[in-house]
């Protein structure tokens, strides 16, 4: 495995201390309720992750993930939406069968692009697909056209505002500002049991795992040296006669893609979506998740993801009022102080101390430079 | 469509909707022109940008208790003082957090949008700290509240009014320091050769800060201004971001012109559609035809023409 | 974070006039007397009732966080986020009832305890929360949720580890859950009582309803647009901008043009604001009654911000006005004022929000224990003489019978009562024939 993905010890260690901390220590140390708490935060990850790729990698920074870790959600809980409003369930309203919004908003026959979602295989195939032709429209249009930069920034974040106005005014087809509400069972199992949460949690956690592996697969190959290349010189890597626009587009669809299986995970865990999570601000929190961890760094993205949520539910149970100072001091000094986050931290810090033995190493490449953008 | 309208009223339906148009226009200028300004002279994207407009809406607050407390003799005219207030006060602000921020962060643009993003997390919260989560009722003169009637429909906003003249009023003396100032000359050699603008004695630090400065000042004045129109509150400041984004990004951001004139084409269609559709179909279509037209034209409407 | 709810009450509840309350009502009512007068029967009733605390293994078998002396309860709104603005007084209005109950002697003895949760206006939040109150603090009812979103994120939580949740605000119905009582009036009881009296007192004809872009203006509107068509008047124009919306100039041009007898708007939060003060700006004076408005989603909270002059003129149809006209009223709005601050406003969802904490305890003491599935069933009919608001029932269907008002609006910010229905509104959330 460690040969395929060309890591070195370091990162095999990083990997494996990372697992272990997923998969042994907050199980054991957690209860099933605080467990299930890290695994709607590890949802988070995902989209953290894919920034990595594209934006710390890539250098193409996304106000609009949230687009892409909903759509995905919102597929699921077509679902399970569908799977919990059989015809007895649902006796009491004037067309049975149908989700409980539809019937209050008068919709009187389930749409025809809810039908498919009846049946799992197209609905697992959706959460997936969907948001990724979506990623792949916008980045055909943009990257094309060399939009890139802080203008592709604004826009996508025009995107969500667009989708969740959408969203929102469409509520017979979309449950509206309440989301998809009271998901119950998936093919007749009970996600709401705490053994089903923690099952859940594991499940999360390996597809977090496989999302890693992916990412560090591509940043071990080629086309991560040319993703860095054309952060660094966008021209350059063009005039050697690469297609820029379709790396750009690949990687992004790439990062919408695992967005996507994170919100799928996030309605399975929480039990509901709603067009919250469309809009702008979870995209920006989920930016800022990727940039404590160290934009550059992949595991990074998942310490920082962690470390940002259990500060936000321990600040917000202490100090309610704080929080906001908290979490625009955490903006504020990332970037100014910690350009590279808590990897660059690591590597800058910790790494140089420890016995070469475990990989430390006195100047490690990714601390050097700022990244440019 | 305009079924059981009378030819008079179908005029009148002009009349009025244009006028709307252009209020909603002045609105767009005045949260766009600082924006601008600060976007397009130096590439940085202040995300704060809501919360400098309404700490000058809070200055109006403020300003209007202090003269209904002490001299309400005066009342008619705070506005004005509190306008060139709430510039000061923003403006001040302004100059702090490019001296604190801001400077640090020019190589990196999608650094200051995180940056600026935490700024206005803690200045909601202030907002909240000091004034409280509900929002403040600003009580405003008058005379500028009314409206005079033309004929028994068509009635002209004298608020509306305000808001185009300072509109007017501040584009012009923005464009006369742009292009007539030295100020202006100063700052736009500095957008265009950093280096350059340095050898020639240009103090290129302290023209970031006053365009900073000045960018965040008129967001001020904007907020002032809106407290006639909108609400005053530690969040309203976020209503207006997407709307001004989009004004600077397909106006061409470095383009003054552009700005404006993309704030007219935006302006005019969503008050058209609003009138025709539902008020939430007109906004999704409003955003989605500059969406598109942005995909076509990414440059915005104008641009310099330089070569990347 | 547990905050032990210390703070002294700095006056008791004033004591005033039981409301006539027949013999029947009094054994309904079990022990729990008129709530205001509780001060007055502890100390006249030779049994003292409340002194002596019935074992803890009798009044709580589901373990409860319930002590020998204290019991847990939860708040659980939003103090950061967009929603802190209306939730705020929400909180205020609980926690002074549980000051007040605990001054006269706590709930079966027991000193209520309050844990606070900030559900920060974000619905997964919510959901966390809840269940952070029901699994780990055990708490023994909760008092929170303001937006129909955050009680659909919570309702499955407490289904599923049966909590019960206390839900103040109006709402658009359509919803009926074993584990939730809603002291808010739900759709129907805001609307009709509304739309009746304007067409009976002003001789409205035609209808212009507009509205925020989300489930409960929509689905008020539906009702009100049935409601008036049943009776062969008619809506002339129905208008839906997104939530936060602040330019509305193009409607009013629309109002203007199809010059409608009434303006039903249910626009909330910012846009409250813009839409008032542009009307107003665009010489539409309220005060003329000419188009005449009539909301359902603006409390004396919101005229804060929207200000008085602005609003002037306009009607309101809701359950509660802070001016209303009673004993009980008076010593609420001072009682709020001694805690909460002098320039403290308070509206219908405030004071729905205060009944919570009482109807729980009505509920308690009259099932003589905490467990929640004897708290539900002894909810239905459960009174309070006492509300600020008058006379409050729960029905079966765990909605409140309460009486609809009409208040118009004055410069000052508060609502001056012009009507109130003689008897009280049935709630019925799921309204036949107007869906």
């Amino acid at each position: 495995m460690a040969r395929i993905l060309n890591m070195d010890r370091t990162q095999l260690l990083g990997f494996v201390l990372l697992a272990a901390l997923v998969f042994l220590v907050l199980p054991l140390a957690l209860d099933a309720f605080r467990l299930n708490m890290v695994g709607k935060y590890l949802t988070y990850a995902f989209v953290a992750v894919g920034l990595v790729l594209c934006w710390g990698y890539g250098g193409i920074l996304s106000l609009g993930q949230g687009v892409f870790f909903g759509l995905g959600g919102y597929c699921m809980a077509m679902f399970l939406k569908l799977e919990a409003s059989t015809p007895e369930a649902t006796a009491i309203q004037s067309t049975p069968g149908i989700p409980d919004f539809m019937d209050w908003n008068q919709v009187t026959a389930l749409p025809w692009f809810w039908e498919p979602f009846h049946n799992l295989a197209f609905t697992l195939f959706a959460v997936i697909a969907v948001p990724v032709a979506f990623a792949f429209i916008i980045g055909v249009a943009m990257f094309k056209r060399r939009v890139g930069g802080v203008y592709f920034a604004i826009i996508t974040q025009a995107v969500a505002a667009i989708l969740s106005i959408l969203i929102i005014g469409q509520q017979g087809y979309t449950g509206g500002v309440n989301g998809i509400t009271d998901l119950r069972t998936l093919l007749g199992w009970d996600i709401r049991t705490d053994s089903a949460r923690t099952i859940l949690y594991f499940v999360n956690g390996g597809l977090l795992f496989v999302c890693l592996f992916i990412a560090a697969w591509i940043k071990s190959t080629k086309f991560g040296r040319i993703l860095v290349a054309m952060r660094g010189r966008e021209d350059r890597v063009r005039f050697s006669g690469y297609d820029v626009s379709a790396f750009k587009i690949f990687v992004f669809c790439v990062a919408a893609g695992m967005a996507a299986v994170g919100g799928a995970m996030f309605t399975l865990q929480v039990g509901f979506m709603s067009p919250t999570f469309v809009g702008i601000v979870p995209s920006i929190e989920m930016v800022i998740f990727c940039a404590v961890g160290g934009r550059l760094s992949i595991l990074g993205a998942v310490y920082g993801t962690l470390l940002v949520n259990w500060g936000k539910t321990t600040f917000s149970e202490t100090f309610p009022e704080l929080w906001l100072f908290a979490m625009g001091a955490v903006f504020i000094g990332v970037v100014l102080a910690f350009p590279n986050g808590l990897a660059g931290l690591w590597t800058d810090h910790v790494a140089p101390r420890l016995p070469r033995r475990l990989g430390g190493r006195p100047r490690p490449e990714a601390a050097q430079p700022a990244p440019a953008e | 469509m305009f079924d059981g309208y009378t030819m008079g009223e179908i005029g009148a339906i002009f009349a009025m909707q244009g006028f709307a148009g252009l209020i909603l226009f002045s609105v767009f200028v005045l949260m766009a022109l600082g924006l601008a300004i600060i976007f397009g002279q130096m590439g940085v994207i202040n995300m704060a940008h809501g919360e400098f407009m309404i700490l000058g809406a809070y200055v109006t607050y403020l300003c209007s208790n202090f003269f209904a407390d002490y001299i309400p003799a005066l009342f008619g005219i705070y506005f004005f003082v509190a306008m060139f207030l709430a510039f000061l006060a923003a403006g001040a602000l302004g100059a702090l957090v490019e001296w604190a921020m801001i400077r640090h962060l020019y190589r990196r643009p999608l650094d200051t949008l995180l940056a600026t993003w935490g700024l206005s997390l803690i200045l909601q919260q202030t907002y909240r700290s000091i004034f409280g989560a509900r929002e403040v009722g600003v009580t405003l003169p008058d005379w500028l509240m009314g409206s005079f009637a033309l004929t028994d429909i068509i009635d002209v906003q004298i608020n509306g009014l305000f808001v185009m003249g300072l509109t007017l009023l501040i584009t012009v003396g923005v464009g006369l320091l742009m292009f007539k100032a030295r100020f202006g000359r100063q700052v736009r050699a500095v957008m265009q050769n950093r280096m350059m603008a340095g050898a020639v004695g240009i103090d290129t630090e302290k023209v970031d800060r006053k365009t900073f400065a000045l960018g965040c000042g008129i967001a001020g004045v904007a907020g002032s201004a809106f407290t006639m129109i909108g609400s005053t509150g530690p969040t309203a400041g976020q209503l207006y971001i997407v709307d001004t984004f989009l004004v600077v990004v397909f106006g061409g951001a470095q383009s003054l012109l552009g700005t404006i004139a993309s704030a007219f084409t935006i302006s005019q269609s969503q008050s058209a559609m609003e009138f025709f559709l539902s008020g939430s179909m007109a906004k999704v279509l409003t955003l989605l035809t500059v969406v598109g037209i942005l995909m076509l034209r990414p440059q915005g409407l104008f641009s310099l023409k330089v070569r990347r | 974070m547990t905050d032990t709810n210390t703070r002294p009450v700095r006056r008791s509840l004033q004591v005033h006039p039981d409301q006539p309350a027949s013999m029947e009502r009094r054994k309904l009512l079990g022990g729990a007397l008129g709530l205001a007068a509780l001060p007055l029967a502890a100390s006249l009733l030779p049994s003292r009732a409340f002194a002596q605390a019935p074992l803890t293994s009798a009044v709580n078998t589901t373990g409860l966080a319930v002590t020998d002396s204290t019991v847990k309860v939860g708040i659980l709104h939003s103090i950061t986020g967009t929603m802190a603005i209306s939730e705020t007084g929400s909180v205020q209005a609980e926690k002074l009832a549980i000051d007040q109950i605990n001054a006269a002697g706590g709930v079966l003895g027991r000193k209520i305890e309050f844990v606070q949760e900030d559900g920060a206006s974000d619905w997964p939040t919510f959901a966390e929360k809840a269940r952070k109150l029901l699994v780990e603090d055990k708490v023994a009812s909760v008092f929170g949720c303001w937006t129909s979103a955050s009680r659909k994120a919570v309702l499955p939580v407490f289904e599923q580890y049966n909590g019960m949740l206390y839900y103040p605000t109006f709402y658009e119905g359509l919803e009926q859950s074993p584990n939730v009582i809603y002291t808010g009036q739900e759709a129907t009881q805001q609307i009709l009582a509304g739309i009746d009296w304007v067409v009976k007192e002003k001789g409205a004809k035609s209808f212009y309803l507009i509205g925020s872009d989300y489930i409960w203006p929509r689905t008020s509107n539906k009702i009100a647009r049935r409601h008036i068509e049943k009776q062969g008047l008619s809506v002339v124009g129905e208008d839906y901008f997104p939530l936060g919306h602040t330019q509305f100039n193009s409607v009013i041009n629309k109002i203007k043009l199809k010059k409608p007898d009434v303006i039903y708007a249910i626009v909330v939060g910012g846009s409250n604001v813009a839409f008032y003060k542009q009307l107003k700006a665009a010489g539409i004076d309220m005060t003329q009654e000419h188009p005449l408005l009539l909301t359902i989603s603006v409390t004396e909270d919101e005229i804060r911000g929207i200000g008085g002059e602005n609003i002037e003129g306009a009607y309101a149809a809701m359950k509660y006005f802070q001016s209303l006209d009673n004993e009980n009223n008076k010593a609420f709005v001072a009682n709020f004022k001694e805690m909460w601050g002098d320039d403290m406003v308070i509206g219908d969802v405030t004071q729905a929000a205060y009944l919570g904490a009482w109807l729980w305890k009505a509920a308690v003491e009259k099932a003589g224990s905490f467990d929640i599935d004897k708290v539900r069933e002894a909810s239905p009919g459960i009174e309070l003489t006492t509300a600020p608001e008058g006379y409050v029932r729960i029905h079966e269907n765990h909605h409140l019978w309460s009486k609809t008002r009409i208040g118009h609006a004055k410069a000052d910010g508060q609502y001056e009562v012009v009507y109130e229905t003689a008897d009280l509104m049935e709630p019925n959330p799921f309204p036949e024939g107007y869906q």
